[in-house]
């Protein structure tokens, strides 16, 4: 019998929750694809560690949506009960991990936003938002740090490594711009002091990492064309893989507890 | 009245201790009350809640954590107690008392420095081993065995330790 998905009343403050928690989780989920996978036992616990981060960010942001939205959803059954029309996050984080190099350069590109992202929500009018970034911005540094270390090492090191990093960063290049785009309701979101104009970070995004590729001896495509659907739930063909692995059990066993 | 205050001020007090012997699962020679993850006890006439920060995010001792509370709350002959996270302040490890950095050195884990320069992207940092005391050690890695913790290795005793990272 399958379980029939959550129905989400998406108001522009549910869904500007529900973003944030579908980037948070899809992420989160990726890198704990390397849990017994990573080439070394340090990195091994690394990834799974910023992969539990970003998982407990996701609950927060999830709960929150629930609370809003005010109905019979929680944070398990958003997680679990959509499908992939239904998830809002950037495309960017549901490409799959591919090499080592392009699960870097994908965590690179997102944490070198969502740090600032963070930070500038931490003054959002919103005040659980705002806990929620100051929870999140502290994590998201430790992120960005571990990553740019691994940007520099991969570019700036055998040239098989140099090779892969770049053929990450030209891969991943056109997912990055969907990170500036908001639509209309999240724009009166911005206006009322709530939401975070991205588009004021796009200038700093740029310069930490055009610093970080510059150093690693990288560069950046001239293909500046960018891919987006992602944020109206028009996904790559990868997210359906994914969920259906994530959502197994509670799809086989409904209301399944630990 | 006045008994009654001071009635109210024991029971919170009897209510307070009761979950500040609650260690860290991870860390057992902590409490949550060293490590500033307990926050407030509020007690009125048949209920006491708790209020618990979140170390980072996704830590699953906190779970853990919440549960345990309540164990000790009805230990203590309190009932229906329950566990209330609060997000805001966020948690730092500037909390984390000076009795809790003793013993955390006495465990052999290096407790948090001072985090002012933890905005740098490739900051250095100084970290004395909890072994011999040197300080001469290296990082290896900046993600360790829980969320709290980095690999750290001491170049003068050899040793490989636990460092509380800055938070």
């Amino acid at each position: 019998m399958p379980v029939a998905n959550v129905q989400v009343s998406e108001t522009p403050q549910v869904l500007y929750a529900l973003r944030r928690a579908d980037d948070a989780l899809i992420l989160g989920h990726r890198l704990s694809e390397w849990c017994g996978h990573a080439p070394m036992l340090e990195e091994d616990m690394a990834l799974s560690n910023i992969a539990l981060d970003l998982i407990g960010q996701a609950r927060e942001f999830y709960t929150y949506a629930a609370k809003i939205e005010g109905k019979d959803n929680d944070e398990d059954k958003l997680a679990y009960l959509r499908d992939v029309r239904q998830y809002r996050n950037l495309l960017l984080v549901e490409q799959p991990n591919g090499d080592f190099a392009q699960t870097l350069v994908r965590q690179f590109f997102y944490s070198a936003f969502a740090d600032l992202y963070w930070r500038a929500m931490m003054n959002s009018r919103d005040a659980t938002l705002a806990a929620i970034a100051a929870k999140s911005e502290k994590e998201s540094a430790y992120h960005l740090r571990h990553a740019s270390e691994w940007i520099i090492r991969l570019g700036d090191g055998t040239e098989e490594s140099h090779v892969r990093a770049q053929a990450a960063i030209d891969h991943l290049w056109a997912f990055t711009g969907e990170m500036f785009a908001v639509d209309a309701g999240e724009r009166d979101l911005i206006r009322a002091g709530i939401a975070i104009d991205p588009e004021g970070l796009r200038g700093r995004w740029l310069n930490t990492v055009s610093g970080v590729i510059g150093e690693a001896t990288l560069t950046f495509p001239q293909n500046d064309w960018m891919q987006q659907g992602g944020r109206v739930g028009r996904h790559s063909e990868h997210l359906g893989h994914l969920l259906s692995e994530l959502q197994s059990m509670q799809r086989i066993f409904p209301g399944l507890t630990w | 009245m006045v008994t009654v205050l001071n009635r109210n001020a024991e029971l919170r007090q009897r209510a307070w201790d009761a979950a500040a012997s609650v260690v860290d699962p991870e860390i057992p020679v902590l409490t949550i009350a060293d490590l500033g993850v307990l926050r407030d006890v509020v007690v009125d006439e048949d209920h006491v809640e708790v209020a618990i920060t979140p170390t980072y995010s996704g830590c699953p001792a906190m779970n853990m954590i919440a549960l345990e509370i309540e164990i000790a709350l009805e230990r203590a002959g309190f009932r229906r107690p329950s566990v209330r996270t609060v997000l805001s302040p966020a948690w730092t490890t500037d909390w984390m008392s000076e009795e809790g950095r003793q013993k955390l050195r006495a465990y052999g884990i290096a407790p948090p420095q001072a985090s002012n320069s933890r905005r740098a992207l490739f900051g250095e940092q100084a970290v004395e081993c909890p072994q011999c005391g040197s300080g001469n050690t290296e990082l290896l890695s900046e993600f360790g065995s829980t969320s709290c913790k980095a690999l750290w290795r001491c170049k003068a005793c050899r040793e490989p330790f636990d460092y509380f990272k800055c938070h």
